[in-house]
């Protein structure tokens, strides 16, 4: 059964996909007080450095599709719907708009409504990184939340609907530009009691002390970043050179256009928006 | 209802060692959904085909490749792969002890508790001596073929350790121009610090409930009983006024509710 293949051609010239590739991840208003100030949110973290593709046996990339498990074919996009499961194989539909309208419009702005020293908040919230840039000619109000917020070292704290899912956030200024920490929920961490972990018994005071000795001894100053280093990526990448430069296992195949904006320089998107740039592009 | 334990493994630092057992930390609450086929309401299922022909290519015939340049792809053996993954273990090292700022929220990836396995008193003054000396250790180990560094901290009497993300994965403010656009006025910082002074308090995680969950929850039911709940349309933003004025009048609002309060 031969089945076409999707022609996805937006943008395909040099300059639209360049101001597509600086499109952030999502646009928002950041509220304290009364003032608002439209942000831009981008990813502050980067996925998988080297992703592995998975191929055919002869080398062509694949691509994952949605298959009807009753007739076995293929499914596009509008031939399937998102359900939430009441018991075994019943299920209530709920559709995107239903979604949409769930938030109301008070609930997509990250209201800053409480700050709190940012020293004090456990890691055990920290979930993911995002750097807010001003958008819309707010620069100067993002400016004096930042500015405000680095002298005070605090962390400003909000809920916010984005993408059907609500986010707590921790927002705080790092060299002038604001970084969201989402966070997750109260009730999504567990408890030691929870987990059944025993409770604090009396330790003697020799073995208390026998470990500040060997905390202290390997005390260092600042945290060895190199150790972060991804040596799992390097060395995958170390054996891709040395295999391509024997010319050994490779496939050339012809690839399709690709669909505008997947690949996106992060940093320079980020660069532009933060000098007011963006629109310009 | 206790946790079960999803690894186990020995804390070292020099020739001392902790027995351990690792559970998760937390415990992801977002309303989960299906994808349901349209037509027949029932479960999909997804595989892998060649865009081309759209044949199916079954997971035992499917090769992993590196991309080097659009279109060109060096292929990896599975036994190529598997000579890669690090040695397994069940140790965790701990080789330095920094300063709990010392590491940047953005680091932080997964949270796990420790639990004793076997030696308690152990565990128990390995936590009260990190708690004393204000430290928290720098971890190395592998767990299930993944090397993984990590942070090991005493959270009250517990110890937990955090799986931290590679350098390469988290980006840095200190790589990126600070914003354009004029610098605020003494008068608007002033306002400013006064407003923030007032909304000023501790982190206090119960004030912040995830309300969108129960929203979709509580509809879901009610369509679920055949209620058919309206909804109402979202509206488009209101345009933003001077900064000044906003920043006073925030600040009267403000004044009023803490007083009131």
């Amino acid at each position: 059964m031969a089945r076409k293949k999707a022609t996805r051609k937006k943008g395909s010239d040099k300059g639209e996909s360049a101001a597509r590739s600086a499109r952030p991840f999502w646009s928002g208003t950041l509220t304290f007080g009364l003032v608002s100030v439209p942000v831009d949110l981008y990813p502050g973290n980067r996925t998988n450095r080297a992703p592995l593709r998975m191929l055919s046996p002869e080398g062509e990339p694949l691509a994952r599709r949605y298959y009807s498990e009753k007739s076995g074919d293929d499914l596009k996009d509008d031939e399937m719907v998102r359900g939430f499961e009441l018991e075994k194989d019943r299920y209530v539909i709920v559709t995107d708009e239903e979604l949409e309208r769930l938030a109301p419009e008070q609930s997509r702005d990250i209201d800053l409504r409480r700050f709190a020293p940012l020293e004090d908040i456990s890691p055990l919230f920290f979930d993911r990184s995002y750097f807010l840039a001003p958008s819309e000619g707010s620069e100067k109000a993002y400016r004096l939340l930042a500015q405000t917020m680095e002298k005070q070292k605090l962390a400003g704290l909000a809920t916010f609907v984005m993408r059907g899912k609500e986010y707590l956030v921790a927002i705080f200024p790092e060299n002038g530009i604001l970084r969201a920490e989402t966070m997750r929920f109260v009730d999504e961490i567990r408890s030691p009691k929870e987990i059944g972990l025993p409770e604090k018994k009396k330790v003697s005071a020799a073995t208390v002390k026998k470990f500040e000795r060997l905390v202290a001894k390997h005390s260092v100053r600042h945290l060895p970043f190199k150790d972060l280093k991804d040596q799992q990526t390097e060395k995958l990448l170390k054996l891709v050179e040395k295999k391509r430069k024997q010319n050994k296992d490779i496939v050339e195949v012809e690839v399709p256009e690709r669909e505008e904006g997947k690949v996106v320089d992060l940093m320079a998107a980020l660069k532009k928006s933060l000098a007011g740039k963006r629109r310009a592009a | 209802m206790a946790a079960r334990a999803i690894w186990k493994g020995d804390l070292k630092l020099d020739s001392t060692r902790v027995p351990v057992k690792l559970y998760s930390a937390v415990q992801d609450r977002t309303v989960r959904f299906h994808i349901l086929e349209e037509k027949s309401k029932t479960r999909v299922k997804q595989h892998m085909i060649e865009p081309d022909s759209g044949k199916e290519i079954t997971s035992d015939e499917i090769q992993k490749g590196f991309e080097v340049e659009p279109g060109t792809f060096v292929i990896l053996k599975e036994e190529e792969l598997q000579k890669l993954e690090p040695e397994p273990s069940r140790e965790i090292e701990i080789a330095q002890f920094v300063s709990p700022t010392e590491i940047p929220p953005e680091y932080f990836d997964r949270p796990y508790y420790l639990g004793p396995d076997g030696n308690e008193s152990a565990y128990f003054a390995l936590a009260e001596a990190l708690q004393k000396k204000d430290r928290e250790g720098v971890a190395h180990w592998v767990m299930r073929k993944q090397p993984y560094v990590g942070a090991l901290r005493a959270e009250d009497d517990h110890l937990m350790l955090f799986t931290l993300r590679n350098a390469e994965e988290v980006l840095s403010a200190k790589d990126l121009p600070r914003p354009s656009g004029r610098a605020p006025d003494k008068k608007e910082l002033a306002m400013a610090t006064q407003l923030v002074e007032l909304l000023k308090g501790e982190f206090d995680p119960k004030e912040f409930k995830d309300e969108y969950r129960e929203r979709v929850m509580e509809f879901v039911e009610k369509k679920a009983k055949g209620h058919k709940p309206r909804l109402h349309l979202v509206k488009a933003k209101k345009k933003t006024t001077s900064l000044d004025k906003v920043l006073s009048k925030s600040l009267e609002a403000l004044k009023k509710q803490k007083k009131a309060a």
